[in-house]
């Protein structure tokens, strides 16, 4: 593989390591902190969970979700008013929000998959009432219009530190826990050269197995020694990774995965080769109303309060992650690693702006402009292909 | 010798990696018919594409000298201005329009802005009157059949002035009527003092308007017959785009043993999903053994897609009523997967549009239909995945560096073997194969014969729609003639002939 090539494969990546540069000098170096770092993560948590359901709806064939950040608000007012209003264990009050997420994404996705209402309009009508219906429920149970405080079991099982351990002082757990993420990568890099070399397929050289395991574990280290230096892991990290992993190995590795993409490269000839084009598209709304619920969690736990502004455009970050990580608009191409550098970079640039202490306005303007320079970056690489 | 109205000189034109044309030479003298013919990726569509300007002077090399001036087209405005004007093989109608609106399409009649649409109709009734269409020019393109979009088409290149008129495949989705009808107008309009250029892969019709035939082969001119100064059939035709002889246009089959019969199709009707009531597969009743290839032959819009769709899990229509027996039993199919699983194969007539995911590798789309067989517990076991991918493309000699290609890289020939690739994995007894040689060249044709031949072989029953007869009377064992959602009448290959079966068609046409 050329230099050209290898540039041309990774240019997101790179885009973001450049611009995580830029904004540590133009910060003098407060990007770089550890408690930033621990920023980076629990502040985008939601991003990436929301994103990873998104893309899966795309997928399909550039479908989205409007309705995600309003059910969130929806789904915060249900959940305070059980925990807190009516003191139910948070176990149950987790479980009914489950139940919510299910009912709705069922609905969804039946409205979707078998009555052919288009996707935009179907989850419009969810954007717009979900907020009003979740800020009537809240002004209705509190004088504030804001349920807090929730339950200390709740909080710790979607916020904090895992193993926490106080600021500036090394955090053993998260150090082990880099070290083996570390050599697990490594291996898998080289056992899978190793296993296509032996079976005679394409592989890539020594030398590249080599440069990519060292910047990879050069990544993780990174972080696991900032982490560390924070307190510990965020709790919201471990539900970030787990389900960025599920995920990933759905559309990498299974059957499931790959109907998701052929549907949105041709859902005719799907269909004609025996997919369940119906099936999956159902599918791919109730996973993302399941996905929506434990952001809420999350972002909850996050608040510490359920409030009628939370969730305020998390469907839109989640596309724009998703796009910017090269995620097809039409569907049926884009990675769950595409998505995470995606949304990683919009993060960086949310973080390094407000660090810099820019007005929030023309922070939007500014993603605004990225988000249409990663479509237009992507359509003339692509172009360049062919 | 007449005057040469265009001359194209050396042309070279590349794309990245390869070089489409090298050194094309084209000699068109006024008043004539010029067919171009040559294999799928030969090179002929580029060709016309410089000469219209689509690609714009400056991205190849060589010269166009058009009435005796070097030309500089830079865009396809720049071409129409002089007269040159191009019809794609693709209609680029717009359906919800009107005939009228479809004609002034970028090029409006009125002042400014403003359009003037009395102007706009009169001046369209005019053209359309001049291809032979008794429509108004209010009609809506979608309420008229394809034969008669292909004339407003023509009609909309008059209403430009065109003086070289270039027909890239303009029969390719008519039938043999209306194909016949749009010839015949050609030959009309070269009374007129038009001069054309056709390019087509059907050699009867080459045969049949072209003055001068010159061939593309890799990119290069190869020859350019005079049809008044030799004797030219498609004979001769053929060994001029393919290199060689081809003796043989169907390949032989060695004596297959024809079983028992394998799918029984019993009084079937099929109503439009649309328009009910409309019957558009009208008490069908037919059936294929074991190792026998059975034609159906029908002009477009026969039903015979219709017929096949609905047999394959009722993936078309409503309504649909009748029996249908898989090797002796009686069953009910639901969907494409039910009827994969029954062991049935509907390999579609447009694979761009229902066959291949063009964005995925010729590895996805050879496992799509059995991905059951590549994995395991559902996880997909990549190794076995691509093994089966590179066995099928050896096994059908597809033409390409690598599995991961993909399938939109390919040249049709190329996609129509990965399509048959898929259903041969899904391991069927039963392939419908819906045009199967469709817009694809001479050699990859037989090639695609020869893999028939093995599938009946190996004990498969072939059920092959085409609107080709040649291609109906040499491939088949049994024929079934269908017309306006009817069987009209069923024949062993060896008493049919063009003539008898074209006769069956109009004799049932007058019945009504």
């Amino acid at each position: 593989m050329k230099i050209s090539e290898v540039l041309k494969k990774n240019a997101m990546l790179i885009v973001l390591v450049l611009v995580y540069i830029f904004f540590t000098i133009m910060t003098k170096g407060a990007m770089f902190q550890p408690l930033n770092f621990n920023a980076l993560i629990t502040q985008n948590a939601y991003v990436y969970i929301l994103a990873t359901g998104m893309l899966m709806c795309m997928l399909t064939g550039g479908n989205i979700d409007l309705s995600c950040g309003s059910f969130v608000c929806l789904l915060g007012a249900v959940g305070g008013i059980l925990m807190v209003n009516l003191k139910v264990s948070p176990i149950i009050a987790i479980l009914v929000m489950l139940l919510c997420g299910i009912v709705y994404g069922s609905l969804l996705g039946f409205l979707i998959a078998y009555v052919n209402v288009p996707p935009w309009i179907a989850t419009l009508a969810g954007y717009l009432s979900f907020r009003g219906w979740g800020t009537a429920l809240l002004s209705a149970n509190s004088s504030t219009g804001s349920i807090a405080p929730f339950p200390e079991e709740f909080l710790k099982l979607f916020s904090g530190k895992i193993f926490s351990s106080p600021m500036n002082k090394m955090n053993a757990v998260c150090i082990i826990v880099g070290v083996v993420a570390s050599v697990l990568v490594v291996v898998l890099n080289f056992s899978s050269r190793a296993n296509k070399i032996k079976k005679g397929y394409e592989a890539d050289s020594l030398l590249q197995v080599i440069v990519k395991s060292v910047l990879a574990v050069a990544a993780i280290m990174l972080f696991a020694y900032k982490l560390s230096l924070a307190g510990g892991i965020p709790t919201a990290l471990v539900w970030v990774v787990v389900i960025v992993l599920i995920y990933h190995f759905i559309t990498s590795k299974t059957v499931l995965g790959r109907y998701f993409y052929v549907i949105g490269g041709n859902k005719e000839a799907a269909r004609l080769s025996g997919v369940d084009t119906r099936k999956i598209m159902f599918l791919a709304y109730l996973n993302m109303e399941i996905l929506t619920v434990i952001t809420s969690y999350i972002a909850i736990s996050r608040f510490q309060a359920a409030n009628s502004t939370a969730g305020t455009n998390y469907e839109m970050d989640a596309i724009a992650g998703c796009v910017v990580g090269g995620v097809s608009a039409y569907g049926g191409s884009g990675t769950v690693f595409g998505m995470i550098i995606g949304a990683t970079l919009i993060g960086v640039i949310n973080l390094g702006m407000s660090l810099m202490g820019i007005d929030a306005n023309w922070q939007k303007v500014v993603k605004g402009v990225v988000l249409l320079a990663a479509v237009v970056f992507d359509i003339f690489a692509n172009k360049k292909k062919k | 010798m007449g005057n040469i109205i265009l001359e194209m000189k050396n042309i070279i034109k590349e794309f990245p990696n390869v070089r489409a044309l090298d050194n094309v030479n084209l000699k068109v003298e006024e008043g004539e018919i010029h067919a171009l013919v040559g294999e799928n990726g030969a090179g002929k569509s580029t060709l016309m594409n410089v000469l219209s300007g689509v690609y714009p002077y400056g991205t190849y090399e060589g010269d166009i000298i058009y009435n005796g001036e070097v030309c500089q087209f830079h865009k396809i405005k720049d071409s129409e201005e002089k007269g040159i004007v191009i019809i794609h093989q693709e209609l680029a109608l717009v359906p919800q329009m009107s005939i009228g609106e479809n004609m002034f399409l970028g090029n409006e009649k009125g002042k400014k802005n403003a359009i003037d649409w009395n102007e706009t109709y009169k001046d369209a009734d005019k053209y359309i009157k001049m291809v032979g269409l008794t429509e108004s020019s209010h009609v809506l393109i979608k309420d008229i059949g394809t034969g008669k979009q292909q004339l407003v088409e023509i009609a909309k290149a008059l209403a430009k002035h065109a003086k070289l008129l270039i027909l890239d495949e303009p029969t390719s989705s008519l039938n043999e009527t209306d194909s016949r009808a749009l010839l015949d107008l050609m030959l009309e309009f070269k009374k007129q003092g038009m001069t054309m250029i056709i390019i087509t892969h059907k050699l009867n019709e080459v045969v049949y308007v072209a003055d001068k035939i010159t061939v593309i082969r890799d990119g290069t001119t190869v020859e350019t017959m005079d049809c008044k100064k030799d004797d030219i059939d498609e004979a001769r035709i053929i060994k001029g785009m393919v290199g060689r002889e081809l003796t043989d246009r169907f390949p032989k089959r060695h004596d297959v043993a024809i079983g028992d019969v394998n799918l029984e199709v019993q009084n079937w009707s099929v109503e439009h999903p649309i328009y009910e009531g409309r019957k558009v597969v009208d008490n069908v009743n037919f059936n294929v053994k074991k190792g026998e290839v059975v034609g159906i032959y029908g002009l477009m819009g026969a039903g015979r897609t219709e017929l096949s769709m609905s047999i394959f899990g009722q993936s078309y229509g409503s309504n649909i009523t009748g029996k249908l027996i898989v090797k002796g039993q009686e069953i009910t199919l639901k969907s494409p997967r039910q009827a994969i699983d029954a062991g049935i194969a509907y390999v579609t007539e447009s694979r761009k549009v229902n066959g291949l995911v063009l964005t995925n590798s010729i590895k996805i789309n050879t496992s799509l239909a059995n991905m059951k067989d590549v994995s395991e517990k559902s996880i997909i076991d990549a190794d076995k995945e691509y093994a089966v991918a590179v066995e099928y493309k050896e096994k059908l000699k597809t033409k390409t560096p690598t599995v991961e290609q993909n399938v939109g890289n390919l040249s049709g020939g190329n996609q129509q073997k990965v399509l048959l690739s898929k259903w041969m994995f899904a391991n069927p007894d039963i392939l419908i194969l819906d045009e199967p040689t469709r817009g694809i060249d001479v050699g990859a044709k037989y090639e695609i014969y020869c893999i028939i031949n093995q599938l009946v072989a190996d004990g498969k029953s072939v059920v092959m729609i085409s609107s080709e007869l040649p291609e109906v009377i040499g491939m088949s064992d049994r024929i079934y003639v269908m017309n306006e959602g009817k069987f009209i009448t069923e024949m062993p290959a060896s008493e049919a002939t063009q003539e008898n079966i074209m006769a069956a068609i109009i004799q049932s046409g007058k019945g009504e």
